[in-house]
């Protein structure tokens, strides 16, 4: 497989933007607040800070504390070398990359969690623990809504599954394709730790799902978890906007400025629903996640009727 | 909006039945789920004339605003908690849902209909509904869910009607919205002297005789 230039442009912009995404969500919620909001870049200062920093380790730690961190930012990287934007393909793709990117998030959550569980902490087990409740719910919702878009286009690749996306289909089937997308975004929402499912300001150790288990990294172990997670709402926002704006205009360049458009709407749209919603009840939250694999699995049945 | 639309609109109101806690969201879905169904004729054959026009009006008018009054006066009357209290858990029942969403689609499948139906997902639409009214019957304890569950079969029922419709008679329909009716009446009726005689409408509590 010979590697055409072009398609580095997708990771590319995924490494350089995705922070800038958490910065819109933020500034939406503060305009929401009416408050000024910190600097739009305030994620980028936040990773260049921490990363100059010194990390403080427990002495109850081992190389497992260690290795969440890196194991996690590597998975994202990985991640983000599979997922197409704006109708240009993905630098690495092969039939059933959909499962491999599906995995390398769980792999990313899962060194998250063992780093957790190696504190010792009761408050990091406990997050560890709703963690992966959580995320076991969102996982088929993921996987049967990604199913789902494949399906009508024949082919488990996602960079041929976008590609393939018409405006046409939307016209279609549109209703499958927003079965999907209200799934996805369930996902988002989940996967990122985002409000209704979790809070990502929250201060209460009690309360928190992503956040408790991350006390305890510092400095650049810190700087790697922030900047996963900005990939990792990157990587997740990219499928579902290349699902919501399938448009192929014939011009690369416009085709880009679409999806980017689409990636900063998103995260106005997330910043929206936080300004706007509670977070649920813990207990109604798997409730949630089940309605989205609901969602998916009716778009499925219609997709392959 | 196309037959098939409504037809999913009408499919995820189902699974919303099967996922909500509170009574009066679920009335609401109800009654929601028979106006998309009233607009269904309207749609299908918009050139049949005052017989589909009949339908549609008639079933909207009776389902999405007289049932829900009546359910809502049953509801103040009896001046019940809001909550469903359900014997099989909302996850559950939603997973049981999506099953039955499966089963329906085989079975329409299975089950062609003779002569031309308006869309290849009215059976299975129609089997969902009716799944899922019975299974909203014996899986909640109040009383008004089972009235909601009645109703959502009845859904399903017309559903079929619908599908048919250059088959069937306006008399059938006619006659079948009008049993509905006279059902709804006197269960809302019977919901408020069984809450004023026992204080509460927990069907679950009815089954132990009492001296």
């Amino acid at each position: 497989m010979t590697m055409q230039p072009a398609t580095l442009i997708p990771p590319l912009l995924a490494l350089a933007l995705a922070p800038l995404l958490l910065g819109v969500i933020n500034r939406t919620k503060a305009v929401f607040a009416g408050r000024r909001g910190q600097p739009l870049l305030q994620t980028y200062f936040d990773i260049w800070k921490l990363l100059h920093r010194g990390a403080v380790y427990s002495r109850t730690t081992t190389w497992v504390f260690r290795a969440g961190p890196v194991v996690g930012l590597a998975c994202a990287l990985v991640a983000t070398a599979l997922v197409p934007l704006g109708g240009v393909a993905a630098p690495l793709w092969f039939p059933g990359d959909l499962f491999l990117l599906v995995y390398l998030l769980a792999v990313m959550r899962f060194f998250t969690v063992l780093a957790a569980l190696d504190t010792g902490s009761s408050f990091e087990g406990m997050g560890a623990s709703r963690e992966v409740w959580f995320s076991a719910l969102a996982e088929p919702a993921l996987l049967l809504a990604l199913v789902a878009v494949a399906r009508p286009t024949g082919s488990v690749s996602l960079s041929q599954i976008l590609a393939g996306l018409t405006a046409d289909q939307w016209v279609h089937a549109g209703i499958g394709f927003a079965l999907v997308v209200g799934a996805l975004i369930i996902v988002l929402l989940a996967e990122n730790a985002r409000i209704p499912v979790d809070d990502p300001n929250t201060h209460l150790e009690l309360t928190m799902i992503h956040e408790v288990m991350v006390l305890d990294h510092s400095g650049p172990d810190f700087a790697f978890i922030l900047y996963g997670a900005a990939l990792k709402l990157w990587v997740l926002g990219a499928v579902l906007v290349g699902v919501m704006l399938p448009v192929h205009t014939g011009s690369a360049w416009l085709d880009m400025l679409v999806a980017l458009a689409g990636m900063l709407g998103l995260a106005v749209i997330v910043g929206i629903v936080e300004s706007s919603m509670a977070r649920l009840r813990l207990l109604r939250v798997p409730q949630l996640l089940v309605s989205a694999s609901a969602l998916a699995v009716l778009a499925l049945i219609l997709a392959m009727r | 909006m196309s037959v098939d639309s409504i037809l999913i609109l009408v499919a995820l109101t189902n699974l919303m039945l099967l996922a909500y806690s509170r009574l009066g969201a679920s009335i609401r879905v109800t009654a929601a789920q028979g106006i998309l169904l009233g607009l269904l004729p309207l749609v299908a054959s918009p050139h049949a004339g005052w017989h589909a026009a009949l339908i549609a009006v008639g079933s909207m008018a009776l389902k999405g605003v007289v049932f829900p009054r009546l359910m809502f006066r049953a509801l103040r009357e009896a001046k019940v908690q809001r909550e469903i209290e359900p014997f099989v858990g909302y996850n559950v029942s939603l997973l049981i849902g999506v099953a039955a969403l499966a089963v329906s689609i085989w079975i329409g499948q299975q089950l062609p209909v003779p002569g031309a139906t308006i869309s290849s997902l009215v059976v299975p639409v129609a089997m969902f509904s009716i799944l899922v009214g019975l299974f909203l019957i014996i899986s909640r304890k109040k009383a008004v869910n089972q009235v909601l569950g009645f109703l959502v079969l009845e859904n399903g029922v017309y559903t079929f009607g619908v599908g048919l419709i250059q088959h069937t008679s306006l008399l059938v329909e006619l006659g079948v919205l009008l049993d509905v009716f006279v059902a709804v009446f006197v269960m809302g009726i019977i919901i408020f002297h069984i809450s004023r005689e026992f204080d509460h409408i927990d069907t679950d509590a009815l089954s132990s005789l009492k001296d």
